[in-house]
């Protein structure tokens, strides 16, 4: 067990290339931390650097109140499960779980009842004897999983562990890792581009994008309050509605009020309602409906704001606006609607959408 | 299950069988019938009659000292060549896969004896270590180091073990970096993490899921070192001194081609035939079950 702190981490290639731009991360004892972003933003890279496998080009990684920059990956005490689960093919299922043990000169009767715990555990019993490709998908995820909980680590760190598995399948595992986690309280992070895993996942959320962080902190609170756009945008699905404000100040009550340096607008999709008077300070948005998806407990409908230039375009634009309405019910495609949503519901962004601004 | 093509006729199948099964049956059945036919013969010096004598050619052939000491000879000659080509060319491609600078001109270079005719390749280290003119025969010689493979049956053996063992690494260096470029490095990077060191990843996870290309390169230079190996000993010692690098394949070159006994050359052929199906079907009944495929 272990607290994780990443001081001014950076990471430049041999050509260049600044993969990773000055990070901090505080991640305590027996928390999970989830790195999200869109791929190519260094989380992966980041991950890696935590685990020794990528050199640091500056700045301080600790863990356990150890610098480790330069200790080996084997020294770190640290387990890792890889996104291709990278279990040993020509090694049995025992085996593969054992290797770590066995290199680190535990007595062989320990690793068999650590082994078979952990085989328990993941209800991997019957098939200690197999080899990986005589396992399904979600049996190579458990014996990657296994192969991390025997050596007891202080640290787990997860790259991308399940996105080689179907939707289901993913949504389970996605659950026993969490309850995993917690019931051998050890500090894990896990790196994922799927927003809805790292919103269920983390008690701490960092969302990267381009080598930097764009924010930190708990996901309900980065969910109810995003720090940029590109936050709002990556995080929610479907995303966060972003528009210029000059073409909503007429819907806007009490645009007096907004701040002078701010430049765009934002609504979530379920934030929205269909009513025909907007609540006072709230805004109210006249929308053409283009397209409608029935997801079965909710509903989008897609909508163009009305008196924009370009209504007839087929792709989606900036005077887009997507609505979640409960249940089944929606409006006729061509109908037109007003959607409502009050003032403590609205956004307010910077020009260039790095900056948050009060409303 | 891969789909299989269903033909109507019984003619297209053969026809498109034909050309692979016309270069089989012209070059290599053909010439292998024909000297299991001429071990069966004896024909006079000047090649004008033959007559069928049995197993004269078999019987003569085994009643030879020098037979005895050939097959001597080509065990130790065929394992060292096989171990140390084997070997080196694993070592090197281990190297040229890590991430170093000038990996790749280090890789082309590595590929350069391949091209070079066996013949060739034993005429540059005859001259390299001939014992009078040879570049690197002088400093041995300088260093108090008596070198003369011309005499010495020890040292010629070591020179042709030297150059069939240079012109080898090549292909095998090849065939293992193919193979190590593989094996998924995120496999290595578990490896690490689980604490294993270079060496022991080396022979706990790489030398394992590296077998199969071990074992196909096995087969492949078992037949090399038997057959093929024989341009070079004629260039470097010409089967001397007094004999002591006449592998059999030699003996077969020199007994048929310079000694004129045909018969006896294709007895020896099939001797030596028979000796490389025998081993290669042990390598395919027994070692390939240790392979990890």
């Amino acid at each position: 067990m272990a607290n994780v702190t990443l001081r001014n981490v950076r990471k430049v290639y041999p050509g260049g290339f600044e993969a990773i731009k000055g990070i901090d991360i505080e991640v305590g004892d027996g928390q999970f931390c989830v790195l999200v972003g869109p791929s190519g933003c260094g989380k992966s890279t980041l991950l890696r650097m935590v685990a020794g496998l990528e050199t640091i080009t500056s700045g301080e990684i600790d863990i356990g109140g150890r610098i480790v920059n330069a200790i080996e990956p084997a020294d770190r005490d640290i387990a890792m499960v890889f996104q291709n689960y990278a279990l040993y093919p020509h090694m049995s299922v025992y085996n593969n779980m054992a290797y770590g043990l066995r290199n680190r000169r535990v007595p062989e009767a320990e690793i068999k009842t650590r082994v078979e715990d952990a085989a328990r555990i993941l209800e991997l019993g019957t098939m200690l004897e197999r080899k990986p490709r005589q396992l399904s998908g979600g049996q190579r995820q458990r014996v990657a999983m296994g192969r991390a909980i025997v050596r007891k680590p202080k640290v787990f760190l997860f790259d991308e562990p399940l996105s080689n598995l179907d939707a289901k399948l993913r949504i389970a595992m996605r659950v026993e890792i969490r309850k995993l986690q917690r019931r051998l309280n050890t500090t894990a992070i896990y790196v994922t581009h799927d927003q809805l895993e790292a919103m269920t996942l983390a008690d701490i959320l960092v969302v990267m994008n381009g080598g930097k962080v764009e924010q930190i902190g708990n996901p309900l609170e980065i969910y109810q309050r995003p720090a940029t756009t590109f936050v709002a945008s990556f995080i929610g699905a479907p995303p966060m509605n972003l528009m210029p404000i000059e073409g909503v100040r007429a819907q806007l009550h009490g645009a007096d009020a907004v701040p002078a340096e701010a430049g765009q607008l934002g609504i979530r999709p379920e934030d929205f309602e269909l009513a025909d008077t907007v609540p006072a300070g709230g805004i109210g948005l006249d929308l053409r409906v283009d397209a409608i998806e029935h997801v079965g407990a909710e509903t989008y409908v897609y909508g163009a704001r009305q008196g924009s230039d370009s209504q007839d375009s087929l792709i989606a634009a900036a005077n887009d606006v997507i609505v979640r309405l409960p249940g089944t019910a929606a409006p006729d495609i061509g109908a037109r609607i007003r959607a409502v949503a009050p003032r403590g519901k609205l956004h307010l962004f910077s020009v260039d959408g790095r900056q948050r601004l009060p409303i | 299950m891969e789909k299989s093509v269903v033909f109507n006729g019984k003619l297209l199948p053969y026809v498109l069988l034909a050309p692979q099964l016309a270069i089989t049956l012209i070059f290599f059945y053909w010439p292998a019938s024909q000297a299991i036919w001429q071990s069966f013969l004896r024909e006079d010096a000047f090649g004008l009659n033959s007559e069928f004598v049995g197993l004269e050619n078999y019987q003569a052939l085994f009643a030879q000292p020098e037979y005895y000491t050939a097959i001597g000879t080509t065990v130790v000659f065929s394992s060292l060549v096989t171990v140390l080509s084997l070997g080196v060319a694993l070592l090197f491609a281990t190297q040229a896969d890590k991430n170093l600078k000038g990996a790749s001109a280090y890789k082309t270079l590595m590929i350069w004896p391949y091209a070079v005719a066996p013949a060739i390749a034993g005429v540059l280290w005859f001259f390299i270590f001939h014992p009078t003119l040879g570049t690197l025969a002088r400093p041995l010689r300088v260093m108090g180091f008596d070198w003369n493979p011309m005499l010495n049956g020890t040292h010629a053996m070591v020179l042709v073990v030297m150059a069939a063992v240079w012109k080898q690494v090549a292909y095998n260096f090849l065939f293992f970096l193919a193979g190590l470029q593989a094996i998924p490095k995120s496999v290595i990077e578990a490896g690490a993490i689980d604490g294993a060191g270079p060496l022991r990843r080396f022979w706990t996870i790489i030398f394992p899921l590296l077998s199969p290309t071990t074992f196909f390169l096995l087969v492949v230079n078992i037949v090399y070192v038997f057959f093929e190996t024989f341009g070079i000993i004629d260039a470097v010692t010409s089967g001397g001194p007094a004999g002591t690098t006449t592998t059999m394949v030699y003996k077969v070159f020199a007994d048929g081609r310079l000694g004129g006994d045909l018969g006896g050359s294709a007895a020896q052929s099939v001797v030596l035939m028979v000796i490389v199906i025998a081993l290669t079907a042990i390598q395919f009944r027994y070692v390939e079950r240790k392979v990890q495929y």
